[in-house]
């Protein structure tokens, strides 16, 4: 049962943080047991925007339902189209070309970068530093461009499709991402200078959140949050998908177990998603960047599971077919509600203001954790 | 011992906010590197992307004639049913019945423009329009047909 609003018999304060509050960046509600300013208990109520998507998808074919996903995790939908279509392809047994997938890549990093830069803008802000926001924007903007010219939408792309892409690059695709590359490199040793070398803000974050290796594998905490305690969970290294295997980066592993781990996380991915691109963007084979596929796609009678690394963590598809052509049932594996159910472990003992330092570094979506 | 460093975490303090504040002020002298769009003042110069995904059209020739089958096959691609087409029989000259369109209806409320419709369309007859200035005061006024009055399917098109 859940605790009423006010004290309970020990006299400890019983609060609301959300569902509406600037810290929250969405429909987040946390009911919070306080003693004093210490936080004894966190509890999140979840289903506020709960959309449903899982029964959306079991009524709409095999096309049709990657365009929902990119409601979940809106910033980072890219990858949740790549992880629906993945899925669909393994069960047909479709060859993707080798120029779709090296795009899939590309752009499932620029995402990368554009989610973590909102991510850092947003809790900079949260924390009280006010102009990342906007120096963050600024570079994200960038990537917006180059998503709209070649996808024809800023947020919600829907640009994967069982088999491929639904068009082919933008002409002058490889030149904006290689002057955003040169751009970001310089910008990104300034977020270093505003925010991560700043006296204040280290003290802020060190040793604050603390989440052991041992409670991160038993909370199922996975992406930045996960490696920032030192658990090697990179699907792309682990399990490589699309070209992953093809391309040299490095997995980021800090052993903090803070939220100035976490962060750092955070940051230096950004850099090894440059690499990545960089390494990428003058080797796009030519060819085709569609499979050819019939009209009505059926998947054969069986289970399918895909995992991919999204912005925040892994992201899980599975779906089981019935050999139709909609999916009789789809189930999603989001990395925001594992690493949500970890944020009550890390607060526990902590005061009331750092609450907002664990939530920042979580890097909570909330549709993504309600579906 | 402790006010040595306490000392010293003030000075790191102040130099780091310095650090800060140096970049801050970088942006502040220099203009040129702000790249804020004055949107409701530069309408008439911005330019979208060529494939911006604004809202669905049918694309009419200076015949008032378009390439529309009514095949329904973008009606079934649609996940949202955005799309309603009307079919009527026209009487040709030679005294047959051919389908052809009466209404497209869509209903732009619904549209999540995914571009399904697009890329199942035959015979290109629809196409993503650049404009995204949408709002209305009533909902009703969303819901567009979107063949203008008196068209024609082109001929040759089947």
């Amino acid at each position: 049962m859940f605790e009423e609003i006010g004290t309970n018999t020990e006299g400890d304060l019983i609060i609301n943080v959300g569902p509406q509050h600037p810290a929250t960046h969405g429909v987040l509600h946390l009911v919070l047991t306080l003693n004093g300013e210490t936080i004894k208990k966190v509890e999140p109520h979840l289903g506020y925007i709960h959309r449903s998507i899982e029964k959306m998808c079991e009524s709409l074919t095999y096309r049709q339902f990657i365009y929902v996903t990119s409601r979940m995790d809106y910033l980072s939908a890219h990858i949740n189209n790549h992880a629906c279509a993945i899925s669909v392809e393994k069960g047909m047994q479709l060859e993707v070309p080798e120029r779709a997938q090296v795009i899939r890549v590309i752009m499932d990093e620029l995402t990368r970068i554009a989610s973590h830069e909102l991510w850092w803008g947003a809790m900079a802000m949260d924390i009280g530093a006010f102009t990342p926001f906007f120096h963050a924007f600024r570079e994200r903007e960038k990537i917006n461009e180059i998503m709209e010219e070649t996808c024809g939408a800023r947020l919600t792309m829907n640009y994967y499709v069982p088999g491929g892409l639904m068009a082919d690059l933008h002409p002058d695709f490889q030149k904006k991402v290689k002057e955003f590359i040169i751009l970001f490199k310089k910008k990104i040793d300034e977020y270093d200078e505003l925010v991560t070398g700043n006296i204040i803000f280290i003290n802020r974050m060190k040793g604050v959140g603390l989440l052991s290796k041992e409670d991160a594998v038993s909370f199922g905490v996975t992406g930045p949050a996960g490696r920032g305690s030192g658990v090697s969970n990179d699907i792309r290294k682990l399990y490589p998908y699309a070209v992953y295997d093809k391309v040299q980066f490095e997995e980021i592993l800090e052993t903090g177990c803070d939220s100035l781990a976490r962060y750092m996380v955070r940051i230096r991915e950004m850099k090894q998603s440059i690499l990545i691109i960089e390494q990428l963007i003058d080797n796009i084979p030519e060819g085709d960047f569609q499979a050819k596929t019939k009209a009505v796609l059926k998947l054969p009678k069986g289970e399918f599971y895909t995992r991919v690394e999204t912005a925040r963590g892994e992201l899980g598809v599975y779906i089981v077919s019935e050999g139709g052509t909609t999916p009789y049932r789809i189930k999603f594996r989001s990395p925001g509600f594992s690493n949500l159910s970890a944020l009550d472990k890390m607060a526990r003992g902590s005061k009331l203001g750092d609450l907002v330092a664990m939530m920042g570094t979580l890097d909570l979506v909330i549709p993504d954790i309600d579906r | 011992m402790f006010i040595v460093k306490y000392i010293k975490e003030v000075l790191s303090a102040i130099r780091s906010l310095l650090v800060g504040m140096r970049r801050t002020g970088y942006y502040f002298t220099h203009h040129k590197e702000i790249i804020t769009e004055q949107y409701p003042d530069n309408r008439n110069t911005l330019v979208m992307a060529d494939r911006f995904k604004g809202e669905v059209v049918l694309t009419h020739d200076e015949n008032n004639e378009h390439a529309c089958t009514g095949c329904t096959a973008c009606e079934l691609a649609c996940p949202n049913a955005t799309i309603k087409i009307v079919t009527k029989f026209d009487i040709t000259p030679e005294g047959k019945k051919k389908k052809a369109i009466d209404k497209f209806v869509y209903h732009l409320e619904l549209c999540t423009m995914c571009n399904l419709c697009i890329v199942a369309c035959p015979t290109d007859a629809i196409k993503m329009a650049q404009t995204f200035e949408h709002s209305v005061y009533d909902r009703s006024e969303l819901t567009k047909i979107l063949n203008k009055p008196d068209s024609k399917i082109r001929a040759g098109i089947e």
